[in-house]
């Protein structure tokens, strides 16, 4: 028998199909004849050191694999089916996992290391295999036994594995003191063997989660520091990567006990940056990068009371630290442009510096500018390049009235400097213009560095810049994307672009075109820029957005008719297809949002939709979300009308509500569903019975990701105030949703800022319901809602006693309450009667200095008053 | 774990991302759609119809001339019920028409403070020219056509186009046999708000203004139907001669009088007064089905849950009241609500201060729910039952034309 699995797992990794598959399918027979013998032929598989190397690992991956899943249904029955396993059959694996991490081949030890972390993540929460950490700590050894390095560093590797999959609170402190204690020791100078230390600073690295108590104590924190910041200057460069990462996450996780420490932190990363190995000088780089994050963080945070102080480290650093980013903008690839993912010193330095810039603001200036007049224009192309990243790099976080004159001043040059004979230099050229772009121009800018006078020049640049390659193609396409963004509130008057409209959108359409176009994202930027260019569009420049729509639509019917023939190819249409349909959702919302363009969108209305169809019926889940983003805009531009595609479009909308995976998608279509109420009105009556059933499908689901739920209660809203009465059928199964979510935002107890922010989605979910059905029940069907207003007036009071109650719960709750008193009429005067704090909610809401929460609350009270005052 | 997972690069060189910004947009268009869904919803439901109030058209009309315009504050008003849809829009636009009480006795001053014009026969309508296109709208406010017209912003032609501020309302009957729509009273002209201006001012807009257009001219591809001002005359002797006997484009239904201070004001109102004899009025008593006129007065009443029966004035003056066992059996048929029809039986009508109180009234059917204008007003009744016993003729009213005083003011522009 045991012969037999070795060879069959040797079969299943054959490199013939037919043996492959039919050692496959006897696993499968086996493993379903006999769950429990199964797993422990495969421990002892794994642990059996005559056995080859291929087939441990092997049985290992499967063990792995029969404990977890990344999809949480079948995680779950997974998880039960262990447990229910009997308790000799698990410790007979647990036995054999155990005796694995002496084994001398690398690969079993590591699998099983895997393993057991598995099980761990399991058995510890329930309290189960309580002698786990005491058993593997005793492979550590102590000053009477030495243990082998291999087992050591196999029992390390699974410390930090198991690390990684519990959480804190399922290890005891004890625990946890023990495991820190046998790490930091296998950290130690004194531990010989560098797989050792490597194992263990690994280890570190996930156990630093569970040291809060050890990083309160000043002793055990120092010790820890010591052994890190030692470890950061090993002769093993693995350890010093692996102990410069343990700083970074020191220093995010424990950014406000690092004070004593930040000089000799300074003085490491320093010379790792300047010295060591490039994985280890970015681990080094990436340490002051978090401390900016965090420093950021905490001055965004400030106003509110931050409970986290305010070190300053970065401000302190500062004459020492820019120099040291400024040296490693010299360090450039010769191909950093042109690779997807690259990544390197000058681009680590570089984006450093620009979170320096806003975590200091203005100070950064002085010691930056003169690196960049010294070297923008040396002969050598790295000096001009890294001049002009570090000035990119620093135009957000200082003020404006430090950065105008200096960008006044540089404009010029800039804008020659994209002639410039080097493709890398034009690129961070084009770059940093699209930065200036962004943060220095728009209507808030006092002094505007873009004027009519230098626009035509500017435009002339970067219209002729375009047409460069493609990595530089695309930052002018960005550059043009935040020019045009700057123009977005411009209010009153004829655009300032309204002259080269015409001409940018045509050279926009050309770029798309290109033959490289695939390169560097270029043709993606390229469209996402015509997006912005149709949104600041004008009433003057309608005609142009509009001979847009068969252009685009021409497009996507040319990605219908594409060969499609690998994989490959399936990719590149959806991706086009996106494009496309994202293009057509901008401009139907654009022109249908105004009453004097939106017929000619509803013109093209079933030309658009038939093209949509036809893309969703190409399948794939990016393209589905744009296209039925386009869908809603078509929806809410063609209004009743929109009732002729529903036949045939109904199915799609089923299918977008059924997507859990792809939750954006099911998102984006809970939406549309809005749209389509609003536009059909009562007409959507047919298609409600589906509708609802999914929607009530989704709310019960966990596997949908929660940030869904919201929207859907919204959407009930929706339904109920296009069908009125017709909803009555539904009521039964909403209202026990919507009082369970309601119940349950109330118990609440956890009150981080994630959570906070989920709670406040859902009320506002809630209460937009809450305010449909009343609104649509009104007419006819008022009655109905008399056994739930007392319920929902106790919600509105706990919702009033929120203290973290947002703008937009707090309107959408007054106006549940008036939508109440309206629709019940007299007979919910006692309620009122007896709710007082009603009136304390309206005093609160009528004192705002939002207009409509005044209004809204005004009515409310008058509607109230009405009401009790004649019952 | 480090050293493998790693910490992920950071963006470099950042590129624009416009996905996530085109689902944050969607979704803040929704949001909006909701919200002014609801807030149109909360208006409606309050019964006092808050952008239906003439102060706020003038809000809307100075914003527009003082040109110091806040975006939020513009089109308010009846344009607001173009955002809304169905029955919720049909509700709203039902309440948008002066409606003339019948007159009952006669005003005093008819010479020195009433206008008088021949009231064509047709279909009462709101027209609502803006953005492009033109929309008339019954009482019941269904919508009658939609077509483009020569009003300003009437049309998507160059000529009449216009910018979304500037739109016009009139009150209007529609009449069929020549397609023409005859106008009686305009209330905004160009987004400029005429509700609070008297009645004597809006005629002499209405007469100058409508002339400027081509809105009189006969029609074309882009201006469907024709429109005509029906002639406003000051209250003489002579003129009420010719409003009543004298040559007309249109079927005449009876004489409007309209007292030349009056403000345009939602719903009915006594400073508009109907008046119709059998000479100029081929309407003057209510008909069957088969065009018959019944033996016996018939009113139409609105039903109220306690089982009365009540007129359309506000407040409603009760008639009657159905037995509640009547109302038990039929309960499936009769809803508070609904529209009945009653005739007034020998005893007739009863009148106290002006009022009817109580009538003989015999229940006779349900009345259609979308009849225009809902249940009879107290006027109505008492003008036909007027009609029927003792009527006010024409003699009457020439009567108190030469009887009322001579000095009032007759500089009528019109």
């Amino acid at each position: 028998m045991a012969q037999e699995v070795t060879q069959v797992l040797l079969n299943a990794q054959s490199a013939d199909g037919v043996v492959r598959k039919v050692a496959e399918e006897s696993l499968k027979q086996f493993q379903e004849q006999n769950p429990a013998g199964f797993l422990i032929s495969l421990s002892h598989e794994l642990a059996n050191n005559e056995k080859p190397p291929d087939s441990r690992k092997l049985a290992g991956l499967i063990l792995k694999n029969s404990l977890d899943a990344k999809e949480t249904g079948r995680k779950q029955e997974l998880v039960s089916r262990w447990i229910s396993l009997d308790p000799t059959v698990k410790a007979q694996i647990k036995g054999a996992l155990s005796q694995t991490l002496s084994s001398v081949v690398p690969d079993a030890r590591h699998t099983s290391a895997q393993v057991i972390a598995k099980i761990a993540a399991i058995e510890l929460p329930q309290g189960e295999w309580p002698e786990l950490v005491g058993s593997l700590l005793a492979n550590m050894g102590g000053l009477q036994v030495q243990q082998p390095a291999h087992l050591k560093q196999a029992t390390l590797e699974t410390l930090g594995y198991v690390c990684e999959e519990v959480s804190a609170e399922s290890l005891a402190q004890e625990q946890v003191n023990s495991i820190l204690t046998a790490v930091v020791q296998g950290m130690n100078a004194s531990e010989t063997s560098n797989d050792v230390r490597l194992a263990a600073t690994n280890a570190l690295y996930n156990a630093l989660d569970f040291a809060q108590t050890n990083f309160e104590n000043d002793m055990e924190r120092d010790y820890i520091m010591r052994v890190v910041c030692e470890a950061t200057l090993s002769p093993d460069s693995r350890v010093r990567q692996a102990a410069f990462e343990c700083l970074v996450s020191i220093g995010s996780t424990y950014y406000e006990k690092l004070a004593p420490y930040m000089q000799d932190i300074f003085a490491i990363t320093s010379k790792a940056v300047k010295e060591d190995e490039e994985p280890v000088a970015l681990q080094a780089v990436e340490f002051w990068s978090s401390i900016c994050d965090e420093e950021i963080e905490i001055q965004e945070e400030y106003s509110g009371d931050s409970e986290v102080p305010y070190f300053q480290f970065i401000k302190k650093a500062l004459p020492a630290l820019v120099p040291m980013l400024l040296e490693t903008l010299t360090k450039q690839d010769e191909e950093q442009d042109q690779e997807e993912g690259a990544w390197n010193l000058a681009m680590a330095g570089g984006t450093c510096l620009g979170l320096v810039a806003r975590a200091v603001g203005d100070d950064i200036v002085p010691l930056v500018m003169p690196y960049v007049q010294e070297n923008v224009s040396k002969p050598d192309w790295r000096c001009r390049e890294a001049a002009t990243y570090a000035f990119g790099s620093i135009l957000e976080g200082p003020s404006l009235e430090k950065l105008a004159p200096l960008v006044n001043v540089a404009l010029n040059f800039m804008l020659s400097a994209m002639k410039d004979e080097n493709n890398h230099v034009k690129d961070t050229t084009a770059w940093t213009l699209g930065r200036i772009f962004e943060f220095l121009h728009g209507p808030n800018v006092q002094f505007p560095i873009i004027t009519q006078e230098n626009l035509p020049m500017i435009l002339k640049v970067l219209l002729e810049s375009i047409n460069d390659t493609p990595n530089v193609a695309e930052k002018v396409c960005g550059a043009i994307y935040f020019l045009a963004q700057g123009y977005e509130d411009n209010s009153g008057g004829p655009s300032p672009l309204l002259p080269f409209f015409q001409n940018i959108v045509q050279v926009l359409l050309a770029t798309t075109d290109r033959e490289d176009a695939g390169d560097s994202r270029l043709r993606t930027s390229a469209y996402e820029t015509l997006n912005e260019v149709v949104r600041i569009s004008t009433q003057d420049t309608a005609a142009m957005v509009m001979q847009l729509v068969p252009v685009i639509m021409q497009k996507l019917n040319h990605t219908l008719e594409m060969a499609v023939l690998s994989s490959d190819d399936r990719e590149k249409q959806s991706e086009l297809q996106a494009l496309l349909c994202g293009v057509l959702q901008v401009i139907i919302q654009k022109l249908g949002a105004s009453d004097t363009t939106k017929l000619g969108i509803v013109q093209y209305g079933d030309q658009m939709m038939s093209l949509f169809l036809r893309v969703f019926a190409c399948r794939s889940a990016t393209v589905h979300e744009e296209a039925m983003l386009a869908i809603g805009a078509l929806a809410y531009s063609t209004g009743p009308e929109f009732g002729k595609y529903m036949p045939e479009f109904y199915r799609y909308l089923e299918m977008g509500l059924q997507n859990f995976e792809e939750y954006q998608v099911c998102a984006v279509t809970v939406g549309v569903v809005g749209d389509i109420c609003r536009a059909l009105d009562d007409k959507v009556l047919p298609f409600c019975d589906g509708i609802m059933t999914q929607l009530l499908k989704d709310l019960s689901s966990n596997q949908l990701h929660r940030s869904v739920k919201p929207p859907i209660f919204s959407c009930f809203g929706d339904i109920a105030l296009a069908i009125g009465e017709h909803f009555e059928k539904y009521l039964i199964y909403a209202m026990p949703m919507l009082q369970g979510a309601a119940e349950l935002t109330a118990q609440q107890a956890i009150r981080d800022e994630e959570m906070i922010d989920y709670n406040n989605q859902l009320r506002s979910g809630i209460l937009e319901a809450y305010s449909g059905i009343f609104q649509g029940f009104k007419t006819n069907k008022a009655e109905l809602m008399v056994p739930y207003a007392g319920h929902i007036l106790q919600f509105i009071e706990n919702v009033y006693q929120d203290k973290e109650r947002d703008d937009s719960v707090t309107k959408a709750a007054i106006g549940v309450m008036g939508d109440l008193a309206d629709t019940l009429g007299p007979s919910a005067a006692p309620l009122f009667n007896q709710a007082v704090f009603y009136k304390d909610f309206v005093d609160e809401c009528t004192s705002s200095d939002d207009q409509q929460l005044k209004e809204t609350a005004e009515w409310a009270l008058s509607t109230i008053n009405r009401i009790t005052n004649t019952g | 774990m480090a050293g493998q997972a790693g910490v992920p690069p950071r963006v470099h060189k950042r590129s624009i991302s416009d996905q996530q910004r085109r689902r944050e947009i969607a979704l803040e268009r929704q949001k909006q759609s909701r919200r002014d869904l609801q807030q149109h919803a909360r208006q409606l439901a309050s019964g006092f119809s808050p952008p239906s109030s003439p102060s706020q058209w003038d809000d809307a009309a100075h914003d527009d001339d003082c040109s110091h315009s806040s975006p939020g504050s513009k089109r308010k008003g009846i344009l607001e019920g173009t955002k809304l849809k169905g029955g919720k829009a049909r509700e709203f636009y039902s309440q948008q028409l002066m409606l003339p009480e019948w007159m009952v006795d006669i005003p005093i001053n008819l010479k020195k403070d009433w206008c008088i014009m021949a009231r064509p026969a047709g279909q009462r309508c709101l027209v609502i020219a803006a953005n492009g296109s033109t929309i008339s709208r019954q009482r019941n406010g269904r919508i009658l056509h939609c077509f483009p017209s020569a009003l300003p912003n009437g049309a998507r032609t160059r000529d009449v186009a216009a910018a979304s501020h500037v739109y016009c309302i009139l009150d209007c009957i529609f009449h069929a046999p020549d397609k023409t729509y005859y106008v009686v009273d305009m209330m905004c002209w160009r987004g400029y708000s005429l509700y609070d201006c008297s009645a004597e001012f809006r005629f002499f807009w209405m007469t100058t203004k409508l002339a400027e257009t081509g809105a009189l001219n006969p029609p074309t591809a882009h201006h469907r139907y024709r429109f005509s001002v029906v002639p406003v005359f000051e209250c003489n002797a002579a003129s009420l001669e010719a409003v009543y006997t004298g040559s007309v484009a249109f079927v005449r239904d009876g004489l409007l009088f309209v007292n030349r201070h009056a403000h345009y004001q939602m719903g009915l109102t006594p400073l508009v007064l109907l008046w119709k004899d059998a000479e100029c009025s081929l309407y003057l008593f209510d008909t069957d089905s088969q065009g018959n006129v019944p033996a016996h007065q018939q009113v139409v009443l609105e039903l109220c849950s306690d089982g009365t029966v009540v007129t359309s004035d506000q407040p409603p003056t009760v008639l009657g009241s159905l037995p509640s066992d009547f109302l038990q059996q039929n309960a499936q048929y009769l809803k508070p609500g609904d529209l009945l029809r009653f005739a007034i039986g020998d005893q007739g009508i009863s009148i106290v201060d002006g009022k009817p109180v109580v009538a003989d009234i015999h229940f006779q059917g349900l009345a259609s729910k979308n009849r225009a204008g809902g249940a009879d007003s107290c006027t109505k009744i008492l003008f036909q039952y007027a009609a029927r016993h003792s009527p006010l003729t024409i003699t009457d009213l020439l009567v108190a034309i030469e009887a009322s005083d001579d000095d009032g003011d007759t500089s009528m522009a019109c």
